[in-house]
């Protein structure tokens, strides 16, 4: 679905963000992108949709080199809800907001109302559809600029740090519905550096560092190795430092989740009892 | 004897054209050099009730209110937020959205600039603040050009330079990654514990905090719901059912098919507890 050869950018300020990146990603993939704070996760992401374009190499969406298509063209496809929701929200409603995407990709009036309906309920916004996003808390206004994306439902969802400002019941639902978008046959890539929000859905985890691809592979072998952790200022998930602290009583070391710890731990106990 | 810093009595408040109130009969005390988190699910009040703490509310955003808001011992409702901010400094969730200035020493400047204070304290102020929070080699740096870590560094250095009694941080870390919020944590434990100055947190992320803060307290629907020191908070269930981001290691304890009557609040604990049976 993307395919990523050689990419480097440099920003006009003469920051490197990437360099010489390759990677691909197929066609219903759970992709989370990992690393440090300036690592160049955001720039990687942009080039998916065209608001980048390469500086050196080429990107590929569906076979098609992002330099010929527009963003538009290319969002159709490539849906990415920011990280700060505040750069993409400008509409006076909610519903607006959500409407506006739709509008632009010319769909019918009736299609439209439909989708908006859609959106709000899927994300629980129905009671704000005629409030000013930005009369909304951070979390609010986030989850309107996800809906406003997911109406037109590209193919691929990027979703760029969706759980900063979230509490743990909105993580939660997010958790479920991002496994839903992808159990659907959605490409869903996380930008993001919430290690135990990542712990708890398990995908492909690609870790960048500096501007380059630094690891790629499965959470759970990334996740608990603690050198490409610290390469990246990320934290050990807390489950994975307590099987650290574990592997003499003999259990594994690479656990990342609630879930299979709980039954590592209770096999255990029931055993010893 | 610790006195309450902040008092704040029966405090309603509802935002200008809205229809529901967003703070319902909120009454609380802290005390000076307290260390309190403040949490709760997105929308329950946490980031309005710091505005009435610097007066933001009533002043800036207007709205009806009602109560009292006392800090240290001005009522907010009587005086200006310009004067309100020598006492309460404020770092807000994007320090973006907080800084402006050319330089880092500039942005640490103007609020002292602002209070007309003389060229020497100012300079003096200056040193101590990039001193203090341990930036004292970004001084010339623009503040766009730096990591959102350090930018939040400069946005509490910025307002620590004001020697407020009270610092509030509304969600400092979000924008940050794991490490750079540890660190940052642990700028701002140091802040409480060295100079006693009394720190008011919102924060969703209590697995790095929950060793650090002396109280905590959850928000829902306006009010404050539950609060008391970390283990205790954490542990009662009706943290979990609010939606709270609850420590992992504590959520493991909680869904153990047999767990020990203790609760295990650490990774520490949770060895110990192995070992032993």
């Amino acid at each position: 679905m993307i395919k990523v050869e050689n990419v480097s950018f440099t920003y006009p300020s003469g920051v490197n963000a990437l360099k010489s990146v390759s990677i691909e990603i197929s066609d219903g993939e759970f992709v989370a992108i990992m690393g440090e704070n300036g690592a160049g996760k955001t720039t990687l992401v942009k080039q998916f949709n065209g608001l980048l374009k390469p500086g050196e190499g080429d990107v590929y969406v569906d076979g098609r080199n992002t330099r010929d298509l527009s963003v538009a063209e290319l969002s159709k496809d490539v849906g990415l809800v920011f990280q700060n929701a505040d750069h993409q929200l400008f509409c006076e409603t909610v519903e607006d907001e959500i409407a506006f995407g739709l509008r632009n990709f010319g769909f019918s009036n009736r299609v439209n109302k439909k989708r908006v309906k859609w959106a709000l309920t899927l994300l629980d916004l129905q009671e704000y559809r005629k409030i000013s996003p930005f009369m909304l808390s951070g979390g609010e206004r986030k989850r309107v600029a996800l809906a406003s994306v997911l109406a037109w439902k590209p193919r691929v969802i990027i979703l760029d740090e969706p759980t900063v400002g979230q509490d743990q019941s909105q993580k939660e639902r997010l958790l479920q519905f991002v496994r839903q978008l992808n159990t659907q046959g959605n490409t869903v890539i996380l930008v993001t550096h919430d290690i135990e929000f990542v712990a708890e859905c398990d995908p492909r985890v690609v870790l960048m560092s500096h501007g380059r691809i630094v690891a790629d592979g499965p959470a759970k072998k990334i996740l608990t190795n603690p050198k490409l952790i610290k390469k990246t200022s990320l934290i050990l998930p807390q489950i994975t430092q307590l099987f650290f602290k574990l592997a003499d009583l003999g259990f594994p070391k690479d656990v990342i989740s609630i879930c299979e710890a709980k039954k590592l731990i209770n096999d255990f106990v029931a055993r010893r009892s | 004897m610790v006195s309450p810093i902040i008092e704040i009595d029966g405090l309603s408040y509802t935002y200008p054209g809205a229809k529901k109130q967003s703070l319902s009969n909120v009454t609380l005390s802290i005390d000076k050099g307290d260390f309190v988190t403040l949490t709760g699910t997105s929308g329950c009040g946490k980031t309005t009730l710091c505005r009435c703490l610097n007066g933001l509310i009533p002043h800036f955003y207007g709205g009806e209110i009602k109560g009292d808001v006392v800090v240290s011992n001005l009522n907010v409702r009587d005086h200006a937020i310009s004067e309100l901010a020598q006492q309460v400094g404020f770092v807000f969730q994007n320090p973006e959205n907080q800084l402006f200035a050319l330089s880092v020493e500039r942005e640490i400047v103007f609020g002292l600039e602002n209070l007309a204070l003389p060229p020497d304290e100012i300079r003096e102020r200056l040193e101590w603040a990039l001193k203090t929070i341990g930036i004292e080699a970004l001084r010339e740096r623009s503040p766009y050009e730096i990591s959102g870590g350090q930018q939040q560094r400069v946005a509490i250095a910025s307002v620590l330079a004001m020697k407020p009694e009270i610092l509030i941080l509304d969600e400092p870390t979000s924008s940050l990654d794991p490490q750079a919020a540890k660190n940052l944590f642990q700028v701002i434990s140091k802040l409480n514990k060295t100079l006693g100055l009394t720190i008011i947190l919102v924060e969703h992320r209590l697995d790095l905090l929950s060793t650090l803060t002396d109280r905590v307290i959850i928000m829902d629907g306006g009010s404050l719901r539950i609060e008391g020191n970390p283990r205790e908070v954490f542990s009662s269930m009706s943290a979990k059912l609010m939606g709270i981001g609850i420590p992992k290691i504590v959520r493991l304890y909680q869904e153990l098919e047999s767990p020990p009557e203790k609760l295990l609040f650490s990774i520490e604990d949770f060895v110990g507890y192995l070992k032993r049976i």
